[in-house]
């Protein structure tokens, strides 16, 4: 669960960090009005979307004065940004951040996680902070140090002050933020806090002039307050409706939709997809706790989405997902949606057979291949046209 | 022979009374695992499924000489059932729970400093030797007592090669499933290393996706050591987008984050033979091991 940037820095100031005054806006409107309570000789215009990258993308935007703030506003709101993170259909800006133009004299990146082998918070930082970080970093790995912290201040503080000062901050001042923000980290369960950049202004102070956080939603059952925080609309309409459905969804842009139970063999059946020369139009994982409604709501997403020629039906039941569960499902979406489009199944596991009865006898257009790779290479002819 | 368990195990299984633990407790029993008791805070001294309840894993253990435990306790109570089970000393812990907080998964390793228990998930289909002992979530129809080794990350396909490995007359002597989530028990290293020991098993397959660090460390371990039996190696995901959420939470990690390409080349750079696809790990595995 990604939050807004706007909302990470409300939440990170709530323990000390400090940020640039700013304001959201909706509209070109608003944004200008927000100008006259932001202290400042410039301003910057943030969209406000989940995907990180948004700076490459034009998503950044500058201006000197309260009528350029509405011009860039107007811009951004309603686009489609696209970054290198969204997939090829962006993401919708619903809103804009105006905040000040801060200067600053160095910038730093820094993330929380927590270290996959000891679980402890680990502090990820390098003194080459910005838009282009995460291009960098991947280039080159040993730019990046990493520091492990317990979440107690008190015995973090000695060994934080000599890993920043390794690393050019050497500032009582910026220990003191970075100590603050791990214990956002830590309070508010988040699974990645990542602040890009974290700058020092030309006055002495620190501030995060960015600020991402992906919570971690398994905790969401200790965090009321996440339920207004979140609001689903970084997500793609599909995808939040499949989320509500047990069904892990990620829309992608090809003509084969595919319907797969288990996150491997989801992704095992587009890589198989792509191979053949076919275009999967989504990646889904059906939840083991998914019942037919929820597997009927995950495929009649591509029932109703034009694009979509032919459907991949790959399922391996066991656990507690079995194959007459998802062929019931699949039944029930073609059933209520008058479903034409060609189905190529492949059942097996437990009740493989049993769950192709089910598609045969319910009149599902469908074509029963005994084996995942015969399976993929027929879905991808029929949805390319290759008839039946 | 196997890994981890086999007939000497004696299962205990953490929440048995719930939905989740009856249902999988009873799916053990049929199978032939000896289950010797259960445990739920406040129920116990009553019986289920014919088995002793426990108010604690330490009760039941010494009343029962449990060795290993399966907790299928939701996730807001997950991470102090495996905490219980490390404190009790029990060998094997499978965590079969989905959705486990990460911060609360920070209080279970530093559980793990300094014990003997292997931890297995959580979020994993378990640990299955074909024939003798099965502790989780796992189908069991197609599975296969045999030779082949196999670790995963992935609940589905594991079945799917499974099921492949055994029609093709390739048993398994152990499979386990790591789990899907970034911070987990046992990985595919100690996976390889505890197959490179049983001379039961000839061959090991991995199955990972990318994201994680899993086939990085194993790609690290394989080049340290003569590992002496030959690997297989599946990932997953090549043509997955980059930067989107696809699948266990595992992918979404800020370390580590290579690619299912970049996985491959450090796999078979380190000696393991990669798979090209789920279609082709039994066929790999074959040309292994003529």
């Amino acid at each position: 669960m990604l939050l807004a940037e706007y909302q990470s820095k409300e939440l990170l100031a709530q323990y000390g960090v400090s940020v640039p005054p700013g304001k959201m806006a909706r509209t070109a409107d608003e944004a200008e009005a927000a100008c006259a309570n932001i202290p400042a000789r410039k301003f910057v215009v943030k969209a406000q979307i989940t995907s990180g990258a948004r700076g490459l993308a034009g998503g950044i935007k500058f201006a000197a004065t309260a009528s350029a703030v509405k011009d860039e506003a107007g811009r951004l709101l309603g686009k489609q940004l696209v970054t290198n993170q969204t997939g090829a259909t962006g993401e919708t800006v619903h809103a804009v951040y105006v905040e000040a133009d801060v200067k600053h004299d160095a910038q730093y990146y820094i993330a929380f996680a927590l270290d996959p082998d000891t679980g402890a918070p680990l502090l990820v930082a390098s003194p080459d902070g910005g838009v282009e970080f995460e291009q960098k970093a991947q280039m080159n790995a040993s730019e990046v140090a990493k520091h492990s912290l317990t979440g107690k201040p008190d015995t973090d503080r000695a060994g934080l002050t000599e890993f920043l000062s390794g690393i050019g901050m050497e500032d009582e001042k910026a220990v003191e933020q970075l100590l603050s923000a791990c214990e956002a980290f830590i309070e508010n369960d988040m699974a990645l806090l990542e602040i890009n950049p974290f700058v020092r202004t030309p006055e002495g102070t620190w501030m995060a002039i960015d600020a991402k956080v992906a919570l971690d939603a398994s905790a969401a059952f200790r965090h009321p307050e996440w339920d207004s925080m979140v609001s689903g609309e970084g997500l793609p309409a599909v995808e939040s409706t499949a989320q509500k459905s047990n069904i892990n969804f990620v829309k992608l842009t090809g003509n084969l939709g595919v319907v797969v139970n288990g996150a491997g063999l989801g992704l095992a059946t587009n890589d198989m997809i792509i191979d053949a020369g076919g275009k999967p139009a989504n990646f889904m994982d059906i939840r083991t706790t998914a019942t037919s409604m929820d597997i009927a709501r995950g495929v009649e997403l591509l029932l109703q989405e034009p694009s979509v020629t032919a459907i991949l039906l790959n399922v391996h039941g066991g656990g507690m997902t079995v194959c007459d569960t998802v062929a019931e499902g699949v039944n029930f979406a073609y059933s209520r949606n008058n479903g034409t489009k060609p189905v190529i199944a492949r059942l097996a596991g437990q009740n493989a057979e049993w769950g192709q009865r089910i598609l045969v006898d319910r009149k599902v257009p469908v074509e029963i291949c005994s084996t995942m790779s015969e399976a993929v290479k027929r879905a991808v002819e029929v949805a390319s046209g290759g008839g039946r | 022979m196997a890994i981890l368990v086999n007939e000497d195990t004696r299962l205990l299984v953490q929440g048995m009374t719930g939905r989740a633990g009856t249902f999988y407790t009873d799916q053990a029993m049929r199978y032939g695992t000896t289950c010797v008791a259960g445990v739920r805070p406040g129920r116990g001294g009553t019986s289920h499924l014919g088995l002793p309840v426990f108010h604690t894993c330490a009760e039941a253990v010494k009343e029962t000489q449990a060795s290993a435990s399966l907790v299928t306790v939701p996730a807001p109570k997950a991470a102090d059932a495996m905490i219980e089970a490390i404190e009790a000393e029990l060998g094997v812990v499978v965590c079969i729970t989905e959705r486990v907080p990460q911060h609360d998964m920070r209080r279970v390793k530093d559980a793990l400093k300094g014990s003997d228990t292997v931890l297995i998930g959580p979020n994993s289909q378990g640990i299955l030797t074909p024939g003798t002992c099965k502790i989780g979530v796992m189908p069991t129809v197609d599975a296969k007592p045999g030779h082949i080794g196999i670790a995963s990350r992935s609940a589905s396909l594991t079945s799917e090669v499974l099921a492949s490995c055994s029609a093709a007359n390739l048993g398994q002597s152990t499979t386990v499933g790591v789990g899907g989530d970034v911070l987990h028990g046992i990985g595919f290293v100690g996976c390889l290393e505890q197959f490179r020991d049983d001379p039961d098993t000839k061959a090991v397959v991995l199955i990972g996706e990318m994201g994680g660090r899993e086939e990085e460390l194993a790609a690290e371990y394989l080049s340290s050591v003569d590992y002496g039996k030959p690997v297989v190696g599946l990932v997953v995901g090549r043509h997955a987008p980059v930067g989107r959420r696809m699948g266990h939470a595992g992918t979404l990690s800020v370390f580590g984050n290579l690619s299912a390409d970049e996985k491959i080349s450090l796999l078979r750079d380190a000696g393991v033979v990669i798979a090209k696809d789920a279609g082709d790990v039994v066929r790999t595995v074959q040309s292994c091991l003529s």
